[in-house]
């Protein structure tokens, strides 16, 4: 089943910070809901509840219909639970007990950050208990020789770098949605970024956690040092949405503030030629800050909002940024901007000042939000694929576009060949949901034919779980499954996420069977 | 080359099915390294080749027993490189023993270790399963991460059989300096320095000196140097001394005496332990020579917020790597359970 992202995110990102303070309350409403509210048992609430507040206070607690409503999606908000209970610990000892005693009383967990997931990771469950770690906002210690932090899950992307600022210093990995997304859901969905081409996913820049499993017991994983003894259970639980463990300090790796920063803003009068650009560019040597491409549907999107002064009669643009010490930067500007002209750029700018480059990238910031602005509804994909397969994506997804009737937004990290295609829909139109369901699908689906991945940093959640029966046999998943156990016995944290049963796939496979006759007859053969 | 693969599924099978052990074989170079190897060779160096390498997509793709130079080799040409710097040990030394045995060299603290590069792999498990794990591209988060808990597990887990790493540009410009510093001093100066925007590659400080190395772009590698000052190296004894860190070629590596390997916080004062020291990582990883007991290392190492590891020596009796708390050593046997449930893969090398 695929979900579709109703045009949720707040717009202008300053009202982003509401997510922070607990459960959003989205301004738009959502006419279609994938899936229904299952109703709480009442009986099995009391219960839980009864167990849970001899040692949770009342302010932690939560059950009544309308305190637990805000709670019912993340940022996929078609998917939507009420859940039977909200537990709002603020120490680690709570959040053992809670553990503990859902362990006990065979009663699921879902962990939850700031509910900015775009995958339905955070989606409550009717018989779980919702676990938020939003209350853990402090940031422990900051150790400025030795650039490290040590942060309780619940803290902000952003006050990261924030805090580590005076001593010259940042957290490198920058999420769009760095203003509310905590570092704890960064942890569990192995966040990336504007920035992760050259420096790396939340992976690489984290060195230690605390974690508890379901049945309460605390994993100290990593070290202070850069690797730890036995196996790598820092890389396993990054990136492993919640079904693993809940995560509760995070320690992370803090770089050098750059001297300088400048970027280009090339234009070209076709796609595919942008896209050989960024090959190139790769190809000279150079590995850029940032190398994002934006088509012109997107940037014709984003310029009434943004005023960016994008050129909106190219076909594409791309945001080639460079930093360094001020030299470097001077010299890889150059070598960057002669590639970027020997690739068939049509024109090119580069930032005279901060403003200007701060100018240049608003546009890609609001991508999401201006989607939500110039269409009732979009959907978005995050498929990576190989870059030389770019130009085949662009021409299969303006193909697409053609065969549904709906437009698609092309701005991606093109860097690293992750994709984030947003299709424009409206689902009070009779049979668009369809459409844009299938559409996706088939995005995904070329995505692994072309050699990538169906989620690049999203995270696979509840959304993309169909098409992990596409990119995994039933051997790997069986492995996936003897993964969780190993953590979770039981499959009482964050269950049905992230890795499809094989009956589902079973199921799925038929269908897809079925469908996939005729929904690839018309797709060329690559 | 399927062939290859199947007989080794074969292989696992019917050792699976007796319980016989199985000894994971690249080119042996590092069979020094962890509990010592036993049980029925199982030779994967037959299986070698590099599958699909793109300089522009930043990825190579090869089979495990591809000798891990002539991958470096392949990489050069196209004016690329392996980010973490393996050591070799040896000859011999294949990309798959490279991986399992998850060792970085000199750059690992300023740019990548093994883990970071590897996108994904192919690998059988114990029962034989043919599987993949990740990808050939740079962001896949489908799936638990089996491709970076494969790395470095010296092989308790399953046979690797293909690997796809991601790699990174050759700099185009490098130096070397040194400064003659005490050992506390370095450590102050390596972690100040790391906290600026410097193209700093790798640092090494033994004997009262400290050698660092810049890479990056020209105009970045001189305003460091100018920046740094020091005593600037010529560059074919650069390179050499850089390898000898890395190989543990230089004399203070040649050693009767149990090497110990300290990955610590790198900010640690420097340890009062007998045994002479070296260090490097920006202060991250201290070599010590000592036949000190290893109960009062491993104490010191923790308290340092680390891990000690017996790195080459003959006695492996008190073990090899760090005792791990109780929550953690059943997870880590759950998971060998998991991969490997007739436990016939490596045994011993990684956990006791
Ligand atoms: C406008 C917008 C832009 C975005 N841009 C990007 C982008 O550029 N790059 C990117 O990678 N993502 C992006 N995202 C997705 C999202 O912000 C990230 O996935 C983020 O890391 C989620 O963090 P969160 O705190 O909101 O987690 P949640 O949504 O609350 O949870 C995400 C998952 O993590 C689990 N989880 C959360 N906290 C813990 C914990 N402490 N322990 C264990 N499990 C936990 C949950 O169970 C769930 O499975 C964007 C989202 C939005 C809305």
């Amino acid at each position: 089943m695929i979900g579709y992202s109703r045009a949720i995110i707040p717009f202008p990102p300053v009202r982003v910070t509401r997510y922070s303070r607990g459960a959003p309350s989205f301004a738009y409403t959502v006419r279609m809901t994938v899936v229904t509210n299952i109703p709480i048992d009442a009986e099995k609430q009391r219960e839980i509840v009864t167990s849970l507040a001899a040692f949770l206070p009342e302010s932690a607690l939560l059950f009544d219909r309308e305190d637990v409503q805000p709670y019912e999606c993340d940022a996929l908000s078609a998917y939507r639970q009420i859940p039977m209970v909200v537990t709002l610990p603020e120490t680690e000892d709570q959040v053992r007990r809670i553990l503990e005693t859902c362990h006990a009383l065979r009663v699921p967990v879902v962990p939850r950050g700031a509910g900015t997931g775009l995958s339905g990771g955070a989606l409550p469950l009717a018989n779980g208990v919702l676990l938020s770690l939003a209350r853990f906002m402090r940031i422990i210690a900051i150790d400025p020789l030795a650039r490290t932090a040590r942060l309780q899950p619940g803290v902000r992307n952003l006050a990261i770098s924030e805090a580590a600022r005076p001593y010259g210093l940042y957290y490198a990995p920058d999420p769009s949605s760095q203003l509310a997304c905590s570092i704890g859901g960064n942890v569990a969905e192995n966040s990336g970024g504007m920035h992760c081409l050259k420096y790396g996913l939340t992976v690489h820049n984290i060195l230690k956690l605390r974690a508890y499993t379901i049945t309460g017991e605390l994993l100290e994983i990593g070290g202070d040092g850069l690797d730890s003894a036995g196996y790598d259970l820092l890389a396993l639980l990054t990136g492993s949405e919640g079904l693993l463990a809940v995560i509760t300090e995070v320690t992370v790796k803090l770089l050098p503030r750059p001297e300088g920063v400048q970027c280009i803003l090339a234009a070209f009068d076709e796609v595919t030629k942008a896209g050989q650009a960024v090959a190139n560019i790769i190809a000279a040597g150079i590995i850029p800050a940032g190398l994002e491409l934006m088509d012109q549907l997107t940037t014709t999107a984003v310029e009434p909002f943004v005023n960016a002064g994008y050129p909106l009669d190219a076909a594409a643009i791309l945001l080639c940024e460079s930093d360094g010490n001020l030299e470097e930067v001077s010299e890889e500007i150059t070598r960057m901007t002669s590639v970027l002209k020997a690739s068939g750029a049509t024109e090119i700018r580069v930032s005279q000042n901060e403003a200007e480059r701060l100018r240049f990238w608003a546009g890609r910031k609001a991508a999401f939000p201006a989607a939500g602005r110039v269409s009732p509804d979009y959907y978005c994909m995050d498929g990576t694929i190989p870059k030389k397969a770019l130009p085949r994506m662009l021409n299969a997804i303006s193909e697409l576009s053609r065969k549904y009737g709906l437009r698609c937004m092309n701005v991606f990290h093109a860097g690293d060949g992750n994709l984030h295609p947003l299709i424009l829909y409206d689902a009070n139109q009779p049979g668009q949901l369809e459409k844009t369901e299938q559409f996706g699908a088939e995005i995904l689906k070329l995505s692994i034919d072309l050699g990538g991945t169906i989620t690049g940093e999203h995270g696979v959640g509840v959304e993309k779980i169909d098409s992990m029966c596409l990119q995994f046999r039933s051997p790997e998943l069986e492995t996936f499954h003897a993964v969780k156990a190993a953590f979770d016995e039981q499959g009482l944290l964050n269950p049905g996420k992230a890795v499809p049963t094989l009956h589902r796939c079973a199921e799925f496979g038929r269908m897809h069977v079925h469908g996939g006759e005729k929904k690839f007859s018309e797709l060329p053969r690559f | 080359m399927n062939a290859i693969i199947n007989q080794l599924a074969d292989t696992i099978r019917t050792a699976a099915a007796r319980r016989t052990p199985l000894c994971i074989r690249g080119g042996g170079s590092k069979d020094f390294y962890g509990g010592t190897p036993s049980g029925e060779r199982l030779d994967v160096s037959g299986y070698h080749g590099i599958i699909e390498y793109e300089p522009s997509e930043l990825v190579i793709t090869a089979r495990a027993g591809t000798p891990l130079s002539e991958i470096e080799d392949a990489l050069r040409a196209k004016g690329q490189m392996l980010a973490f710097e393996p050591p070799h040990f040896g000859s011999t030394a294949t990309l798959g023993g490279c991986v399992a045995a998850g060792l970085s060299g000199p750059r690992r603290a300023y740019t990548s270790a093994v883990r970071d590069s590897a996108l994904g792999l192919r690998m059988l498990d114990g029962k034989g399963n043919d599987l993949r794990f990740g990808g050939r591209v740079m962001k896949n988060v489908a799936g638990f991460d089996v491709s970076r808990l494969m790395t470095g597990s010296l092989g308790t887990l399953g046979v690797i059989l293909e690997v796809s790493l991601k790699v990174l540009p050759l700099p185009v410009a490098e130096a070397t300096l040194q400064f003659e510093k005490n050992q506390d001093n370095t450590i102050a100066a390596v972690n100040a320095w790391a906290g600026l925007p410097l193209p700093i590659s790798a640092t090494a400080w033994c004997n009262g000196k400290l050698s660092l190395r810049l890479s990056g772009a020209s105009a970045a590698v001189d305003a460091a140097i100018r920046k740094l000052g020091g005593e600037r190296m010529d560059e074919g004894p650069a390179a050499r001394f850089w390898v000898g860190i890395r190989e543990h070629d230089e004399p203070y590596f040649r050693t009767p005496l149990p090497l110990w390997r300290l990955s610590i916080k790198s900010t640690t004062a420097s340890m009062n332990l007998p045994g002479e020291q070296m260090m490097e990582w920006g202060g991250a990883l201290r070599w010590l020579k000592s036949d000190t007991e290893a109960a009062t290392i491993r104490a010191a190492t923790q308290a340092a917020g680390g891990h000690a590891t017996l790195f080459r020596g003959s006695d492996k009796n008190t073990g090899v790597f760090q005792p791990m708390s109780a929550a953690m050593l059943a997870l880590h046997h759950h998971l060998k359970d998991t991969f490997d449930p007739m436990h016939i893969f490596n045994p011993g090398r990684l956990l006791g």
